[in-house]
């Protein structure tokens, strides 16, 4: 259900994108085929106006985060593989779970209900900063916030479930070291999400209030709009919104991608066939890295204008949490060292993952230190960076995670082939699509533009690029058609398997009726001795 | 998927639990004390959330202090002392009733029961009735923020920001009250239809827990509200 509902959200925030790349490709020309759906009022002729486009890049950037990523991360893979990895007969709380699950489609509802109400969906950005967000008329912006509400309520819900879970529902003899690095990833990312959340519902209030009631806590005295002063009472702060907003948005950056390790360590360890290396040294660096993660929200907000000392306080911290990230990518690549790598199509994209993870990573550090943040802010530069984080970072994972999951939950093998397929054209058009960013964030070009920057003349130079890079996109597209086109076929038709078709050891692949209990580590692959190289957890030691 | 289904269905599919046992107790738990410490701890977490709900809203309440101490002070001087007072002196005691309850959920004496927490739902209705007097009032000196918002002197629209988080904090508050109360309302009729036992009282348990964690957000609001600039009345 989970899994279901966050692939479709996951690929209508993906048809919003493609939407806009064609506007940046061919700014003003009409979008062919699907240009005259959209409505006089959003795309006369097919030529999208500036209006509609903020609305496309708000909710694809809402959608894909909050209605695509966590879902499929924590909702689904979490949901699932959580309690088979600790073998538990069930999540604590059931009933929780499924609560859980219909807050999240009323908030999926309630979003794409808004592109329909009278004037549009909200087109504030994500980050729904204020003043604009407060004063943006029709319901577009409300409805976001009620969305937003009833999603932060239901990961809520999956938080409390998570942990429950996790402390009270191991299997006997499955103490805290023998948990998979998947299960730690999804235990720290349920902390976060139990912390930072809140502070959102809390912004959402006083928004809503705002909006509604007429309060003023984001509008400041003496605010003019189109040269027209305006009849509130001031008196409030708009940073305060920035503040509440990326307390909770910069641990959300590690909701997205702590799933994602703890997917890529699980494929890597077996398909390496050797434990992981330095599995203690990754369970203590998540922990310092969700902690870290509370600390470092106002390298958002170089911008406005703090004093140094702050500044420098946040810019030490963001320097610090590099190094956590850095010591679990570090431990998976020297995992690599020495194993006998199997190649399988959910190995390719783990792999694929470290290289892509590192590349966003190392273009994250000029912008969290100010000086270099300055130039580079809201440009180009920062999409690109943090593309590479979701798209071939956490999305590949996410995909490696199907893949590698898939029999657990049909019996049945996806297509190697067509998964080949989909990795190589993945592969290639995400980097063609996100490496000229760099080059176009560096040459100035902020991002959100309508035209792309063809109406600035620093980004002439860079604005050819738009149109490979466009391309790019919708052949990705082309390729995620693989995908589907596999998952579908292969619930009928796939190759049928026995209960451990990767010759896994953690809980999940114990055969059915077995009784759940654990003996040992969770990746004893290639015991010296053993009759296979693989000994799995629930095997009894002799 | 085979979680997030309804668990009464056919608890006991696997033959192994061919004995009784408790009707409460849901088939994934191995015994009754194992659900429930699982159900405190989960309740436990939840409280969790709303503190950092609570604490992103105070940090508003903290930011504009600072910026704004003199409108805080006028704004504070607006709200009326003794029916806050009251309130508190009602919450505090409903929390007493409700750990009585608990206790006597837990000794096995329904009516006892029964009899603690009609009584603690009666004093959160108490609590919620001057409330609304409260409100009422304000809305009579026009101190509703919004478009008719009035009051006198130069810090007009600071006043203002001040009332909308005590509105913001209270209404949050009180909603929070009214969903206990009606918690409450269900805990009283399963208590009622003699459902706890001294073996299993979990939700009593939780509402308690729930409701005593209401209570405490109200010791906050209390003097951050009311009792800003209260310090010359006593002299």
């Amino acid at each position: 259900m989970y899994a279901v509902t966050s692939l479709l959200f996951l690929l209508v925030g993906f048809l919003l994108i493609l939407v806009i790349r064609w506007q940046l490709a061919y700014p003003g020309e009409p979008l062919p085929f699907l240009g005259e759906l959209f409505g006089v009022a959003n795309a006369p002729g097919g030529i999208i106006l500036p209006e509609f486009y903020n609305q496309l890049g708000a909710m694809h950037g809402t959608i894909m985060v909050f209605l695509g990523v966590v879902p499929l991360a924590v909702g689904a893979f979490g949901n699932y593989i959580v309690p088979l990895q600790i073998g538990a007969p069930d999540m604590a709380f059931p009933r929780l779970n499924l609560a859980s699950y219909w807050f999240y489609l009323a908030g999926g509802i309630v979003m794409l209900v808004s592109f329909f109400v009278p004037g549009g969906a909200a087109n504030n950005g994500w980050t729904s900063y204020a003043p604009l967000s407060d004063l943006a008329p029709g319901m577009g912006q409300t409805l976001w916030l009620g969305g937003m509400g009833l999603l932060i309520f239901s990961s809520l819900l999956g938080a409390v479930n998570f942990i429950t879970t996790i402390i009270q529902l191991r299997a006997p003899g499955l103490t805290w070291f023998r948990l998979p690095f998947f299960v730690w990833s999804q235990f720290i990312t349920s902390f976060l999400l139990l912390l930072a959340f809140p502070a959102l519902q809390a912004a959402a209030i006083l928004q809503a209030m705002d909006r509604l009631a007429g309060t003023s806590f984001f509008l400041p005295s003496g605010l003019a709009v189109a040269g027209q002063a305006l009849n509130v009472a001031g008196a409030g702060n708009a940073l305060l919104w920035q503040h509440l907003f990326w307390f909770l948005a910069h641990p959300e950056v590690y909701v997205l991608i702590l799933p994602a390790m703890g997917i890529v360590a699980e494929i890597i360890a077996n398909n390496t066939r050797k434990p992981l290396w330095g599995y203690r040294l990754m369970v203590y660096s998540v922990f310092v890295l969700g902690f870290l993660s509370f600390i470092v929200w106002a390298h958002h907000m170089f911008l406005t204008g703090m004093g140094t000392t702050i500044s420098a306080f946040f810019q030490a911290t963001t320097m610090i949490i590099s190094i956590p990230s850095v010591v679990i990518l570090s431990s998976l690549i020297l995992s690599l060292y020495g194993g006998s790598i199997r190649f399988t199509s959910p190995m390719l994209f783990a792999l694929a993952f470290l290289p892509m993870f590192g590349i966003g990573g190392l273009t994250g550090l000029p912008l969290g230190l100010a000086t270099t943040d300055i130039p580079l802010h809201d440009t180009n530069y920062v999409v690109g960076h943090f593309h590479y984080l979701v798209a071939p970072g956490t999305i590949f994972a996410l995909f490696a995670g199907i893949y590698y999951w898939f029999p657990r939950v049909t019996g049945r093998m996806m297509n190697d082939t067509l998964a080949r397929i989909h990795f190589v054209g993945s592969l290639i058009c995400m980097n063609v699509i996100f490496m000229p960013m760099f080059i176009q964030g560096l040459a100035g070009v902020n991002r959100r533009l309508w035209d792309g920057g063809a109406s600035y003349e620093h980004a002439q130079g860079v604005l050819a690029l738009n149109i490979p890079m466009s391309h790019a996109a919708f052949t990705l597209g082309f390729f995620q058609l693989f995908f589907i086109v596999n998952l579908f076929v292969s619930v009928k038709r796939g190759r049928k398997v026995d209960a451990n078709p990767w010759q896994a050891t953690t809980l999940e692949w114990s055969p059915a009726g077995a009784p759940l209990r654990a003996y040992r580590d969770p990746y004893e692959y290639s015991v010296p001795g053993a009759l296979t190289d693989f000994t799995p957890q629930g095997e009894a030691k002799p | 998927m085979p979680n997030g289904v309804a668990v009464h269905a056919d608890p006991h599919g696997v033959a192994d639990h061919a004995h009784a046992h408790h009707p409460a107790l849901q088939h994934h738990f191995q015994t009754l004390e194992q659900q429930h410490e699982a159900s405190t701890l989960g309740m436990w977490i939840f409280l969790v959330t709303e503190v950092m709900f609570f604490g992103g809203l105070l940090m508003a309440y903290l930011l504009y202090r600072v910026w704004y101490p003199t409108a805080w002070s006028e704004g504070s001087l607006e709200l009326d002392i003794y029916l806050g007072g009251f309130n508190t002196v009602v919450l505090i005691g409903s929390s007493l009733t409700m750990a009585f309850g608990v206790r006597a959920a837990q000794t096995g004496e329904q009516k006892a029961t029964v009899r603690w927490l009609l009584l603690t739902i009666a004093l959160g209705l108490t609590f919620l009735v001057v409330k609304g007097f409260e409100y009422h009032h304000k809305y009579e000196l026009n101190h509703i923020p919004g478009p008719n918002f009035h009051f006198e002197g130069p810090f007009a629209s600071q006043v203002e920001i001040f009332l909308s988080l005590y509105f913001g904090l209270t209404g949050l508050h009180a909603l929070h009250m009214i969903i206990g109360c009606v918690m409450m309302g269900v805990i009283t009729w399963m208590a009622h239809k003699g459902r706890f036992s001294p073996e299993w009282y979990t939700p009593v348990e939780l509402a308690g827990l729930y409701w005593h964690f209401v209570d405490i957000v109200w010791i906050f609001l209390f003097p951050l509200l009311y009792l800003v600039d209260r310090a010359h009345q006593l002299s």
